[in-house]
């Protein structure tokens, strides 16, 4: 109970706000009748204020809000598991949190797709209707985009990045704690939509069917909303940190590379979330208040919704993409014992993709409807962006050559991902280029290459990364066997699902949609029963992680004898990341080079040498 | 603040609360670069001949003089001026009041003449509600901030808070300024 005491007030807290909110848009609703009709005013309002209560109960109130009302802050003293259900503000804590939340919404989401599966098994009706089948498809999408821009970049990132660079926390702790503590009521509101009539928009939500459909399209904008105020905090807080709080000697040119891939996925999350923000409100808007942005017979246009959402969504896959690249890129160069290859290219081409990923968002749109003159341009830049990509990808292959490769379980899904994300990024130049993508857009070929990309790239990703970093989160090592079955199991299964997608898309089976053609049944079939196996693996990967964190045997301090800070300290780190202040003095990849040493901790750590050559 | 004492060999924890805060504007250039592009989008350079324009411009020289005095405040404090920092909150705020109060009278205009189920109107509303939701959350910013200064809390070395609050307040005006000829004044 004293565990979950900030949950309990923060939920009392947003009962009371929801009330107090609900009222007022009760009231108005009465004043001044111009929504659907609905209760939609009462809800969206009550929300509101709920989340603000929320947030005020569970910690913000007694860590934070205390001080602008001129009464000192309660710092929270909370020690053990028990941290794990507090407002902790230590970014080791919070990083947990992400992961555990979101390693939990995966394993749910999986779940939906085995549904899905079962209903594809056969053609016609097989386990649910149609409307069941869009809300789970909905749900599944939504949840995994989720997982699929947080888990790296707040669970990993959030542990790893400050001691990567020498810190002792963020920038803004209380910010990072915030940008976690809004969840939950995201985790809620998406939960809740199947008792409101579920959403079947799909997870883009498009007008005007999302603006006209049952109430749970309405808790599925307000949780996008939500997490996109965490993404938005998180990317300050992630920015503020690099640029501020590197240690002496940490210069922009020693920066571990998953900390540039963090960094660029920031810079995205930061300014795009706000402009899909922009585009769910004009939908809430025209819900509950009875705007017109999508209705065409009072001038509005649907085609406005399409361009905000890709103008975020598209550079939305470079935040899930960019901390999985830099990850990988950090495992592979430990883990065949050399130095990163070509360094300040990979550097540049992920800036490169940051930029350039705003400019290429209509590609989305070949077949809306938008002006014809458009198409070009926008396929144009489309296809540069994989020089940039293609960068990336050559360091990794740069870096494996002729390297001693240390076939680990993290390097085994860092070579799965490389693997994976070739047959994505090839796939995806035939959805680039217009006269193919007509043809291809809305089939199963889509489906399959964002699989490859997000599943096969971003999920192979953040295996590697919780493989890599568990014994430092823990303090514990997992079994090492069932982690490789884990990794082969995954990798076969994967690409034995995904690949007959691509033949089914080609052969016209729709996306979204609950039936298909009879012939295409037994393909269909063959998928299904390959997705059931691809999901009964993750079973192996959730056993190892309990079982290894409660029972595994104690790890070392720097179990893959890597060079970077994270390693340098215990496992788990203490509360302040180091005992003394770290001094860095050389590259992070310098494996092999005589002499060369990333960085030493504290004067009385390190040789005296190092120490006297770091300008203070 | 209790996190404060975190002392790094660099960077001095003000650096980081203006950078902090410069990225939060950044992020929010954004919401309104979408909304205000949402106008152009939808109603081209329309304009409807019943607003308000002598209203608009009321209210657009109050919010801009609001700036003045929010700058002046920030100075004063600099300066160690207590008495002059709270007289110029206190203005900062009552402008700030008057300009929302104008926004009601605005909104009960066009409630009339182009209501929000209406193209124009959808506009409109959208783009001075947000603005005027902004205009709110700096309004309860300063007057937290005016409380703060009464008990003494900043002093000329120290004064991050009512800082950052001028600095957010002089952001909600810029946003005005692009917004009220967006509104008010392209045909």
């Amino acid at each position: 109970m004293k565990a979950l005491g900030g949950i309990v007030k923060g939920l009392v807290f947003a009962i009371i706000g929801f009330i107090v909110g609900g009222g007022i848009g009760f009231l108005l609703m009465n004043a001044a009748p111009t929504g659907r009709g609905t209760f939609e005013p009462v809800i969206a309002l009550g929300y509101v204020f709920a989340l603000i209560g929320w947030l005020l109960g569970v910690g913000l109130w007694d860590a934070w809000a205390r001080e602008w009302v001129g009464l000192p802050a309660k710092k929270l003293e909370v020690h053990g598991w028990r941290r794990y259900f507090r407002f902790s503000t230590d970014h080791k804590v919070i990083g947990v949190q992400y992961l555990a939340t979101f390693l939990f919404l995966f394993l749910f989401a999986g779940l939906l797709a085995m549904l899905m599966r079962l209903e594809l098994m056969a053609p016609g009706e097989t386990i649910m209707g149609p409307n069941t089948y869009n809300t789970v498809m909905s749900l599944h999408g939504v949840i995994m985009i989720a997982v699929a821009v947080a888990a790296i970049i707040g669970g990993l990132g959030n542990f790893a990045l400050p001691i990567l660079i020498g810190a002792r926390d963020v920038a803004f702790p209380r910010v990072n704690a915030l940008s976690f503590w809004v969840l939950p009521p995201v985790v809620i509101l998406l939960l809740l939509t199947p008792l409101f009539g579920g959403f079947d928009t799909g997870w883009t939500g498009y007008p005007p069917l999302s603006v006209t459909n049952a109430t749970g399209t309405l808790f599925f904008l307000l949780a996008f909303i939500t997490f996109g105020i965490s993404s938005i905090l998180g990317g300050l807080n992630f920015i503020t940190t690099v640029v501020t709080l590197r240690a002496p000697g940490m210069t922009w040119g020693r920066l571990p590379i998953f900390v540039w891939g963090v960094l660029s996925a920031a810079m995205i999350s930061l300014t795009a979330t706000q402009v899909v923000a922009a585009g769910l409100i004009m939908i809430v808007l025209d819900r509950v208040t009875g705007t017109s942005f999508f209705n065409a017979a009072q001038g509005g246009n649907a085609l406005l919704y399409e361009h905000v959402f890709w103008f975020y969504s598209h550079p939305a896959v470079y935040i899930v993409i960019l901390p999985a690249f830099g990850a990988i890129l950090e495992i592979v160069a430990h883990f065949s014992r050399k130095p990163l290859f070509a360094y300040k290219w990979v550097v540049g081409s992920f800036l490169g993709i940051v930029a350039q990923g705003f400019l290429v968002w209509a590609h989305h749109l070949y077949t809306s409807g938008m002006s014809d003159w458009l198409h070009i341009p926008f396929m144009a830049t489309t296809e540069v962006i994989s020089i940039p990509t293609g960068i990336v990808f050559l360091s990794a292959l740069g870096t494996l050559w002729l390297g001693k490769l240390w076939l680990k379980p993290p390097m085994l899904f860092s070579l799965g991902f490389i693997f994976n994300f070739l047959i994505g990024g090839v796939t995806g130049i035939f959805n680039a280029d217009v006269p193919t993508d007509i043809h291809l857009q809305d089939t199963y070929f889509i489906t399959a290459h964002f699989h490859y990309t997000l599943m096969g790239g971003m999920i192979f990703g953040l295996m590697a990364g919780v493989y890599y970093w568990f014994p430092k989160f823990t303090g514990r090592k997992y079994n090492e066997t069932l982690a490789k079955i884990h990794f082969w199991w995954m990798f076969v299964m994967f690409n034995v699902t995904f690949i007959p997608m691509f033949w089914l898309g080609i052969h016209g089976m729709n996306r979204r949609i609950a039936d298909y053609s009879p012939e295409l049944g037994g393909v269909n079939m063959f998928v299904s029963i390959a997705a059931f196996v691809l999901g009964a693996g993750f079973l192996v990967f959730a056993f190892n992680l309990v079982y290894s964190w409660v029972r595994g045997p104690a790890a070392e301090a720097n179990p893959w004898r890597a060079r970077t800070l994270e390693w340098q300290t215990l496992s788990p780190p203490p509360e302040e990341n180091f005992h003394a202040p770290p001094v860095v003095s050389d590259d992070p990849y310098g494996y092999g080079i005589p002499g060369s040493i990333h960085a030493v901790i504290g004067p009385a750590a390190g040789a005296p040498r190092q120490e006297s050559e770091v300008k203070r | 603040m209790a996190t404060a004492t975190r002392t790094h060999p660099v960077h001095s924890r003000l650096f980081l609360n203006r950078l902090g805060l410069w990225l939060f504007i950044a992020s929010e250039v954004f919401l309104f670069g979408a909304l205000l592009s949402a106008r152009y989008y939808l109603q081209g350079f329309y304009r409807p001949a019943e607003l308000n324009q002598l209203l608009g411009l009321a209210i657009s020289v109050v919010l801009v003089l609001s700036s003045l005095t929010a700058y002046r405040a920030e100075i004063a404090v600099a300066h160690g001026d207590q008495r002059r920092f709270r007289r110029n909150i206190l203005a900062t705020i009552f402008l700030g009041v008057v300009f929302l109060a104008g926004v009601v009278v605005e909104w009960r205009e066009g409630f009339h003449f182009f209501p929000p189920s209406t193209g124009y109107g959808t506009i409109f509303f959208t783009l001075t509600g947000a603005h005027a939701f902004h205009v709110l959350t700096g309004l309860i910013a300063l007057t937290i901030v005016y409380f703060l200064g009464r008990r003494g809390r900043f002093t000329t070395g120290s004064y991050w808070g009512a800082e950052g609050v001028v600095k957010y307040w002089h952001f909600v005006d810029v946003a005005w300024v692009l917004i009220y000829p967006t509104l008010y004044l392209v045909r």
